[in-house]
């Protein structure tokens, strides 16, 4: 487990990096690719929704820190996006092909969402037809094309737990 | 999870309500000072892969852009004839008349080069991050710039890194003047991400397509001072609309800025203070 905390805590400090220095700085259609979400929620596909959320948590302060905006604005939305698809990775999501790019999918659309109403409910001007409509389908596009490259080099680095590892919790029949 | 997200909203709530000197904001300084090396690290192995791309999308426009450009060189350099005549006029009336005057852009004002670490994070916050802080003389609130034209003005500025709002962010505001007819407005973030609009310009106010958007600084029997010198470039007019039922003219802006492939900015450190109101 701590092997794994620190090889998670690398990558997503490598990920928070590059989203910041260079992902950041693409523009295709006004989008740009989130390495750092799509790195997230492959580790808590493959870890589950507890170290997930604790993973989101940390990847949300380091984008925080990094970009000196509101601290734990990104951690709230972050911590709450791994965990729901932890707990998918560990359910209906176990051992399907289509489950990272469902997740990605899925989690980009509800994270533009979250942002959007938690901007507003902190008084920031925030055009929801920009989010919503002009740059959400190309960041979707964008992450989806992320998706596997990154989640076969997260698989490598943190190797699926056996069942006998996983949560007891929730157990499928048949 | 709950302790998270409850911990996530503890840290929000202090820091949205403490001042720029707070513990939290004194934490975040710390942690963008340890990470500031990986960053700058990171934008220099990029570097070479973004000038390549930025070369041959160059190229792609080069051809027609030349010639657009040679005839824009050459009226040109007729009006900076006719310019330097009238600055030199200018100054010798200024010393005639005694006249005391704010700082002027650029003669009064130092820059502190930086280089850019941080890019807009999101639609939401046009906001970037640079290498440079309180410790070589960056202070809140003080104008940024690039050799194209107006950036925005620092946020927040920590001991080795600070925040540069820029202007397309939707909270900026900027007040400005059309450099041609001296029609002023208010410049301000347009319908899409990085588009402007300068508003509340009278109806009667002669703008055209075309002409150069400057800041207007401090204007005169205002009690509250612009944050921008005067005569710092902003944009060109791109299109001009009014109708009937609206108040001010629709003017769009294209600034000279692209705010998108920021590699380095200025930050402006003034030498002179502004003459106070009596």
């Amino acid at each position: 487990m701590i092997a794994d905390a620190l090889k998670a805590g690398v990558v997503l400090l490598l990920a928070a990096v590059i989203q910041v220095s260079i992902m950041s700085s693409i523009d295709v259609v006004g989008a740009a690719p989130n390495l750092l979400l799509v790195t997230l929620l492959s580790v808590a596909l493959l870890r589950g929704p507890i170290f997930g959320a604790a993973c989101g948590f940390y990847a949300g302060l380091l984008l925080d820190t990094a970009d000196l905006a509101t601290l734990g604005f990104t951690s709230l939305l972050l911590t709450v996006g791994a965990y729901w698809i932890g707990r998918y990775g560990e359910t209906t999501g176990r051992d399907r092909f289509h489950a990272p790019y469902v997740s990605v999918g899925v989690v980009t659309v509800l994270y533009a969402i979250g942002a959007l109403a938690l901007h507003f409910t902190l008084g920031d001007q925030a055009s929801a037809r920009v989010v919503l409509v002009d740059g959400l389908l190309p960041s979707v596009v964008f992450n989806l094309l992320l998706t596997a490259p990154v989640y076969v080099l997260v698989r490598r680095l943190l190797r699926p737990l056996d069942r006998g590892d996983r949560s007891t919790e929730v157990s499928l029949l048949g | 999870m709950g302790v998270l997200v409850l911990l996530s909203l503890t840290l929000i709530t202090i820091y949205f309500r403490e001042s720029a000197s707070g513990s939290l904001h004194g934490v975040q300084s710390t942690g963008a000072t340890v990470l500031r090396p990986f960053e700058i690290g990171a934008e220099r192995i990029a570097r070479p892969f973004r000038d390549v791309y930025g070369y041959f999308a160059g190229l792609v426009h080069a051809k027609s852009e030349n010639a657009k450009l040679r005839t824009e060189v050459d009226a040109l350099r007729q009006q900076s004839i006719q310019n330097s005549t009238a600055r030199q006029e200018n100054e010798a009336l200024r010393r005639q008349l005694r006249y005391v005057d704010g700082p002027r852009f650029p003669a009064d004002y130092t820059p502190i080069n930086a280089r850019v670490m941080g890019r807009p994070p999101s639609e939401f916050e046009q906001q970037i991050v640079i290498s440079t802080g309180t410790a070589n003389g960056v202070v809140a609130h003080a104008p940024v710039v690039t050799s194209d034209g107006l950036v925005g003005q620092v946020s927040l500025a920590y001991g080795r890194v600070a925040q540069v709002t820029l202007i397309t962010d939707a909270n900026s505001a900027v007040a400005a003047t059309d450099l041609r007819s001296g029609a002023s407005g208010v410049l301000r973030h347009g319908q899409g991400v990085g588009s402007l609009i300068l508003d509340f310009v009278p109806k009667e106010s002669v703008v055209k397509p075309g002409d150069i958007i400057v800041t207007a600084g401090s204007p005169s029997g205002s009690k509250l001072p612009s944050l921008y010198p005067r005569g710092i470039q902003i944009g060109r007019v791109s299109s001009v609309n009014q109708n009937d039922t609206e108040l001010y003219k629709q003017v769009q802006v294209e600034p000279f800025v692209a705010f998108g492939s920021l590699d380095a900015v200025a930050v402006l450190e003034s030498s002179r203070t502004s003459p106070g109101l009596p």
